[in-house]
């Protein structure tokens, strides 16, 4: 890598980095922000230049960094004769477009946005031309197509201008997206993305079975990129960019990366039949369905976009010929078409800012208006035209040259036919622009009174134009960087000479004929026109919109179906999928032979298991009345906590017993506020559609459940069992793990139970602050409500039973490192003591009895079990590492103290709170709901004769 | 080496002191809030330092042996989802402060904290039922958030996102009961070093237990034909809430990841191959479910929900081929994911408060559309993965690693042209919100009845913006280091299924066999 190669890491940078410069320049005036864009980019080009001369030698600079070596991507440049030229052009011309642009946008737009965008674009198209590594080429492939929208879209407010911009992102991002297997299916075939290594690799990539995959998919990329048909419609709908774009992108460059991408590929790609066939008929179709459109359009832009259309046809058409010589002429007519159809797009872009009109229905008799303008716009027309001594009649020649000795489908015709055909057209239409425009009679209907723009504005098509004579007149000069361009592209070292006059030859006649009936055509062009415009033909931009708005329809309808809200199709969905999955998973492999036998099923059993299931039928018959279905899932609770005694697991069964107990009261609290029955809301087949799916469901379980108990298997839990007293300090194996083995998984799980009273409350605070107060205010809840409240014989017995369910929770809660019990047990006997209190003399009352806050309550239980479990920090162990001890306090029994209580005492504090704040929400809902508070604790104390209810709202 | 532990238990002290200590004063709670973020994004660049010299750190809680207590596990893995989740918690978190959703209901700061107290704790653990013990607390802590500030449509939404998860939870139980009785262990190591004893004919209830694990991470991973709840859930919840959830979906596949590569994966003659026979197909429809709905969403945070559940799709395609290289794309495309779906919904929260209400239809310009505007584009086309941002790296990783000729066809497709679709989607919704607009010069005052607040006409300040560059940003560096960051993934998936350090790092020396 030599010194100087460093310089394409900057060329590559530079318009990026430039990119934030106008829209700040921008605050120093229009003209500081156009020079401000122009520096960046003839910085670029000087750099350019001081490679040249090696690349004109014929050497190749290179230089890479690493990048994402995983992948094979590197931030590796490559520079050789075809980037070079490439990237003169996308410089030289961005520099003429900065210069026109100035001139040419109103003081309306925003200038550094556009200028931006502009710079944004110029460096992904210079990053493509100088990639050395596909993949990055296709980064920046993607980068055109992006800025690109930005500048089609950039008079935002014009539908045109949005709906363009879209169809523009749509189709050359589909390609590109092509382009992305297509290039992943070359790297793979050759091991490498370097260009090097695939430029080296042309006779492995056309003998792999994934040539054809890898060659459409890459074409696909190039033909939406460079318009060719079918894909060849957005292009002029891209016209409602600014003309300056037009220019740039839309004729000079953007569209040329198409062609840019098989000329690179060329030497690997081509030679094959598919490649003939699949380019060269594309071309040639594009050819002389671009210029035929071209001929019948009034939009001076839109004339322009599709000559562009057809004479990117003719260029795919040369490299599809495959051959060393339509190469060289693609090259050549590359810089040609470049100089003229730019200076064409600005000449346009002049007309219309001076005559504030594009159609040329209502334009004509230019030429003494606007001189200079006419004078750019007939050489340059001219050029395409490809007349004599204008440089697009020598690349347009050599096209004619190689059409008429190339074979079709066995006949020797057809592409020598339309290729004329469309060198025809092609006159016609340049005649017509120069004619319909410039010629004919002065009008004086011109929406705007036209006359030549100043100096810089036409500075830039005069130069171009003034190319288009030197080239045209003395193409030998050209000949160095055409051939330089031609090896490039073709891999091999050819001496092309390019003159005017080849002599008496079938491309001389092709032409002449060509430039008569061009002359010809446009004589009965009116006519034409008008059956051109009564005769019907699908119009690609509707069929486009349809195609875009029909999929989008699609969507939204298989959206909206499939995501309808309907939580039970969820559900239903979602159970189907777990039990077929697991049913296949299941039926997949066998199962090892039983290792126990089944039990004899003794009475007490085989009642509870028909309760069960007659509660739980019940449940499903009676759901509607929640009540009544409230209480027989209390039944279902208890008959599963009778089981757990059973089977003896006293812990489970506690557990079981106050959870529910809890769980059924704050439920019947709630209900309070709820509707009393479930509306009949699901028809019969629903009905049935859902039974059938829980009952599947509930067989599947039954089946999975009945095939593992059938089956011993060695369990961590022996080893529970086994250090329970030893490691772990208790009896009771059971507390030992929610405390100390998996003390963690504890701690997790109280802090789901403390959220959980969060989030009641702040549910709660959301609802009193919302609308739904409102509603609460005003439901009536007097004709269902008992007159006494608060019963005398409740009153009492709950506070008899108070301290005697005190005593049993601290009971329950210190037994439990060695009996059945612990923290959590206890927190919810206490719960339901105090519970007892506030349902039997009311919330408000008992609330003004007690001082502690239930969210300081769950916060100090929360940070107690933690802090116990940081504690054993303090003696290098690892989070909750338990110790005991046992401690002998006189006339107490020896008892042990174990770490692992106070993580219960937290477990225990996190519970009680937890319940006790769901207890206080509900009840603040309920003063919303007009309860009432009372002062005493029941409502008829025969203590105190005479005093009724006596209460405050 | 406590530090293993810090991401779970700095968020659980922390939480329950900004719920019952601070919760009268929202500054006191912000400034305490975002230093414990902080705090926590330091701890993890440390953990991730530790992670990265390959070496499988174990955390034995209650010091008791391995399979039988509690072990925390920490890898480059898990290392660097924390790290993902810490990240993006502080940008959420500042982007909530500065817009002061936070107040807009009680508990945010302390449910937030419960909340990365969770996540975290999900990708730390190196036990199954702890794993779930974490689902459930993520799940609550974010239903918490979900209907932070109420709103009639959002406690709607709500429902059905934590009715659709407490099925998923029973289902994890279900699942955990069966693999219990079929290996006797809850330890991912232990596991991973049982379920390959078991022979390919006798493996039908451990079968039965992968698969229903996995139906439970595809409910968090939102995975055809369980993600149903998503699009709903993430439309209405609040905008930051909705960002810190990019994590939550990151959490089912990792479980995916870690689980069925462990314990199912390559090497286990009863299991190998079953996940991935289910969750590739299953991925494949889930990137056309998410790309129809950004092409067909009627309103912005539906369709960024729908890009989330499309892009999930991709991921999990990658996840699915069960492979080294498929998994470091997988990985790579997952921070970029986060980072792109949080940086989309902090955008458009940008947008929507400043609009009336998220409808993809014209209405005037917001103030400083032009900014918006370039937010937007910035957000979408990392989402919609075209270059220069991440996604479009990522893709190209996932698009080379999947190379299987049996599932090529339908992988590359399904990716393209979910992209296409995605980008013409974002491209309609950018081009009515940001530039149609500029055509309604009056407001056109129809206003939607809907759940957000008056639309305000401030400019966002700098700070407010602050968080959606910063996401932003985030993928540019992911982009620009690709090299250095696919290097630590490389490493985190060969160290990923390398079952035997995983099992001798955590059981001993001798638990391996």
């Amino acid at each position: 890598m030599s010194e100087s190669s460093h310089f394409l890491f900057l060329i590559a940078l530079l318009p990026f980095i430039g990119a934030l410069l106008p829209g700040l320049m921008i605050r120093a005036g229009r003209t500081a922000c156009a020079v401000f864009t122009a520096v960046p980019t003839a910085l670029a080009l000087i750099l350019l230049m001081m490679l040249a001369p090696a690349v004109m030698r014929g050497e190749v600079v290179q230089a890479e960094i690493e990048w994402l070596p995983q992948l094979g991507l590197s931030a590796s440049f490559f520079l050789d004769g075809l980037g070079l030229l490439f990237a003169t052009m996308i410089l030289g011309v961005g520099l003429l477009i900065t210069l026109y642009a100035r001139f040419y946008l109103s003081g309306d737009d925003p200038m550094g946005q556009f200028y931006t965008y502009l710079l944004l674009f110029q460096g992904a198209m210079l990053g493509i031309v100088i990639s050395g590594n596909i993949l990055l080429l296709l980064i920046f492939w993607e980068l055109t197509s992006l800025s690109s929208f930005l500048l089609i879209g950039y008079w935002k407010h014009l539908p045109e201008g949005r709906q363009g911009a879209r169809m523009a992102l749509a189709v050359t991002g589909a390609g590109g997206l092509a382009m992305i297997g297509g290039m992943l299916i070359l790297g793979d075939i050759v091991g490498s993305y370097e260009l090097v290594d695939i430029l080296a690799a042309g006779d492995a990539i056309r003998a792999s079975e994934w040539y054809l995959p890898a060659l459409i998919l890459i074409l696909l990329g190039a033909f939406t990129k460079s318009a060719q048909f079918p894909f060849h419609f957005w292009l002029p709908h891209a016209m409602a960019a600014p003309t300056p774009v037009s220019a740039y992108l839309h004729s000079a460059t953007m569209v040329k990366a198409g062609i840019f991408l098989m000329a690179r590929m060329w030497p690997v790609l081509s030679g094959t039949d598919a490649w003939f066939y699949i380019v060269a008929t594309t071309g040639l179709v594009t050819m002389v369905l671009g210029a035929v459109i071209a001929l019948f359009k009034d939009d001076l832009k839109a004339l322009l976009a599709f000559s562009t259309v057809s004479h990117l046809g003719l260029l795919t058409m040369l490299l599809g010929f495959g051959t060393q010589a339509a190469a060289v002429a693609a090259v050549f007519h590359i810089i040609n078409h470049l100089t003229f159809k730019a200076a064409l797009f600005m000449t346009a872009g002049i007309v219309d800012h001076e005559t504030h009109t594009r159609d040329i229905k209502r334009l004509g008799g230019l030429r003494h208006l606007m001189p200079i303008t006419f004078v750019i716009g007939t050489v340059t027309a001219l050029s395409m035209a490809g007349i004599p001594f204008f440089n697009g009649f020598l690349s347009k020649e050599m096209m004619l040259e190689e059409a008429s000795h190339t074979k079709w489908l066995g006949s020797y015709y057809v592409i020598p036919v339309f290729a004329t055909l469309g060198a025809l057209l092609s006159v016609a239409y340049s005649y017509r622009f120069i004619v319909h425009v410039f010629l004919g009679p002065e009008r004086d209907d011109y929406p705007h009174k036209p006359h030549d723009p100043p100096f810089g504005m036409w500075a830039a098509p005069a130069l171009l134009a003034v190319l288009v004579l030197v080239i045209g007149i003395m193409p030998v000069l050209a000949e160095a960087v055409v051939t330089v361009a031609a090896n490039a592209v073709t891999g091999a070292d050819l001496h092309p000479h390019l003159k005017i006059w080849h002599g008496v030859t079938p491309a001389l006649y092709m032409s002449v004929f060509a430039i008569i009936g061009g002359g010809v055509l446009l004589a009965v062009h009116a006519p034409l026109q008008r059956f051109w415009n009564a005769a019907p033909r699908p119009e690609a931009k509707e069929i486009f919109e349809w195609l875009v708005d029909s999929v989008a329809g699609l969507s939204r309808r298989i959206t909206d179906i499939s995501h309808n809200g309907a939580i039970s199709r969820y559900l239903a969905i979602f159970v189907v999928t777990s039990v077929a999955v697991g049913a296949a998973a299941f039926f997949g492999s066998g199962l090892a032979a039983p290792t126990r036998g089944l039990l004899s099923v003794p009475p007490v059993i085989a009642v509870g298991w028909f309760m069960l299931i007659v509660a739980t039928v019940s449940v499903v018959m009676m759901h509607h009345s929640r009540f009544r279905a409230l209480v027989l899932i209390g039944v279902i609770g208890l008959t599963i906590s009778a089981g757990f005694v059973y089977l003896s697991a006293p812990d489970l069964a506690l557990t079981q017993i106050s959870v529910e107990t809890v769980t059924i009261m704050l439920l019947l609290l709630a209900l309070h506020f709820l509707p009393k029955s479930t509306p009949k809301e699901s028809p019969l087949g629903l009905k049935i559609r859902d039974g059938v799916i829980a009952v599947l469901a509930g067989a599947g379980v039954a089946g999975l459940a009945y095939a593992f108990m059938l089956r011993d298997i060695g369990t961590i839990s022996d080893f529970h069992i086994a250090n329970s007293y030893e490691g772990g300090g208790g009896t009771n194996v059971v507390n030992v793990i929610l405390v100390d083995f998996r003390g963690y998984d504890t701690y997790g799980e109280i802090i789901v139970l403390g959220i959980a009273g969060l989030i009641i409350y702040a549910v709660m605070h959301a609802l009193l602050d919302g609308p739904a107060s409102r509603r609460l205010r005003n439901v009536d809840y007097s004709q269902d409500r008992s007159r006494d409240r608060h019963p005398l014989m409740m009153v009492v017995v709950t506070r008899v039973l108070m301290p005697l369910a005190a005593m049993v929770g601290l009971y329950i809660f210190l037994r439990g490192h060695n009996e059945p019990g612990g923290g959590f047990v206890a927190g919810l006997v206490i719960a339901i003591a105090l519970l007892m209190q506030y349902m039997a003399s009311g919330f408000a009352w008992t609330q003004a009895r007690q001082r502690i806050q239930y969210h300081a309550m769950i916060g100090t239980g929360v940070v107690i079990a933690g802090l116990t479990g940081i504690g054993s920090w303090l003696f290098g162990s690892p989070f909750l590492t338990s110790s005991y001890t046992y401690i002998h306090l006189p006339p107490i029994e020896e008892f042990e103290v174990a770490t692992a209580m106070l993580f219960d005492l937290g477990v225990f504090l996190t519970v009680l709170g937890a319940v006790m704040l769901m207890l206080y929400s509900l009840s603040r809902i309920a003063r919303y709901a007009g309860e009432t508070v009372n002062l005493e604790p029941m409502d008829y104390d025969p203590a105190k004769t005479g005093s009724g209810d006596r209460e405050e709202a | 080496m406590h530090w293993i532990i810090l991401p779970v238990i700095l968020p659980a002290m922390l939480a329950p002191i900004l719920g019952f200590v601070m919760r009268h004063d929202i500054s006191l709670a912000r400034v305490a809030s975002i230093a414990g973020t902080a705090t926590l994004v330091a701890i993890a660049v440390g953990l991730t330092m530790l992670a990265s010299d390959g070496e499988t750190h174990v955390y034995r809680l209650g010091d008791w042996p391995a399979p039988f207590g509690i072990v925390l596990v920490l890898d480059r893995l898990s290392a660097m989802m924390v790290m993902l989740t810490s990240l993006l918690a502080l940008v959420v978190l500042i982007h909530a402060v500065v817009t002061g959703w936070d107040a807009r209901g009680r508990h945010f700061h302390a449910l937030f904290q419960f909340q990365l107290m969770g996540i975290c704790g999900a990708f730390l653990t190196g036990d199954v039922f702890n794993l779930f013990v974490f689902f459930e607390v993520l799940l609550i802590a974010s239903y918490g958030l979900m209907i932070h500030a109420g709103g009639r449509e959002r406690m709607q939404a709500g429902l059905q996102y934590v009715v659709m998860n407490l099925a998923g939870s029973t289902l994890f139980l279900f699942a955990l009961g069966t693999l219990y009785a079929s290996t006797g262990t809850l330890n991912i190591a232990d596991l991973a070093a049982k379920v390959p004893t078991i022979p390919a004919d006798e493996a039908a209830l451990v079968r039965v237990a992968a698969i229903l694990l996995m139906v439970v991470f595809a409910v968090k991973a939102a995975l055809f034909p369980v993600q149903f709840w998503l699009p709903a859930t993430y439309a209405n919840a609040p905008a930051p809430v909705a960002a810190l959830f990019a994590i939550m979906t990151k959490v089912g596949a990792y479980a995916i990841i870690r689980v069925h590569t462990l314990a199912f994966g390559p090497g286990t003659p009863g299991t190998d191959g079953l996940a991935a026979s289910w969750l590739f197909p299953a991925a494949i429809v889930t990137i056309a479910v998410g790309a129809f709905g950004v092409l067909g969403a009627k309103r912005l945070m539906p369709l960024i929900a729908f890009s989330i559940v499309g892009s999930m799709g991709t991921l999990l395609v990658a996840v699915a081929a069960f492979s080294p290289t498929a998994m470091t794309a997988a990985l790579y495309y997952m921070l970029h994911s986060t980072f792109a779906a949080a940086g989309l919904f902090l955008m458009a929260d940008l947008v929507v408060s400043r609009r009336n209400g998220d409808l993809l239809r014209t209405q005037a310009p917001t103030i400083q559309n032009g900014l918006f505007a370039a937010l937007f584009f910035g957000a979408a086309i990392a989402m919609a993965g075209m270059p220069p941002l991440s996604g479009f790296l990522g893709k190209l990783l996932i698009l080379d690693s999947l190379r299987d000729p049996g599932t090529i066809a339908w992988a590359w497709t399904a990716i393209l042209a979910g992209s296409l679709l995605t980008i013409v989607g974002f491209a309609r919704a950018g081009s009515t919100l940001f530039w149609k607009s500029t055509s309604v010069p009056v407001a056109s005052a129809e206003s939607e009845v809907t759940d957000m607040p008056e639309p305000a006409s401030q400019p966002a300040t700098a700070m407010e913006i602050a968080p959606t560059m910063a996401a932003i940003a985030l993928l540019i560096g992911l982009s620009v280091f690709a090299g250095p960051v696919s290097n630590y993934l490389e490493g985190t998936s060969a160290q990923l299924f390398d079952r035997a350090g995983y099992i001798s790092a955590v059981l001993g020396p001798e638990g391996e066999g």
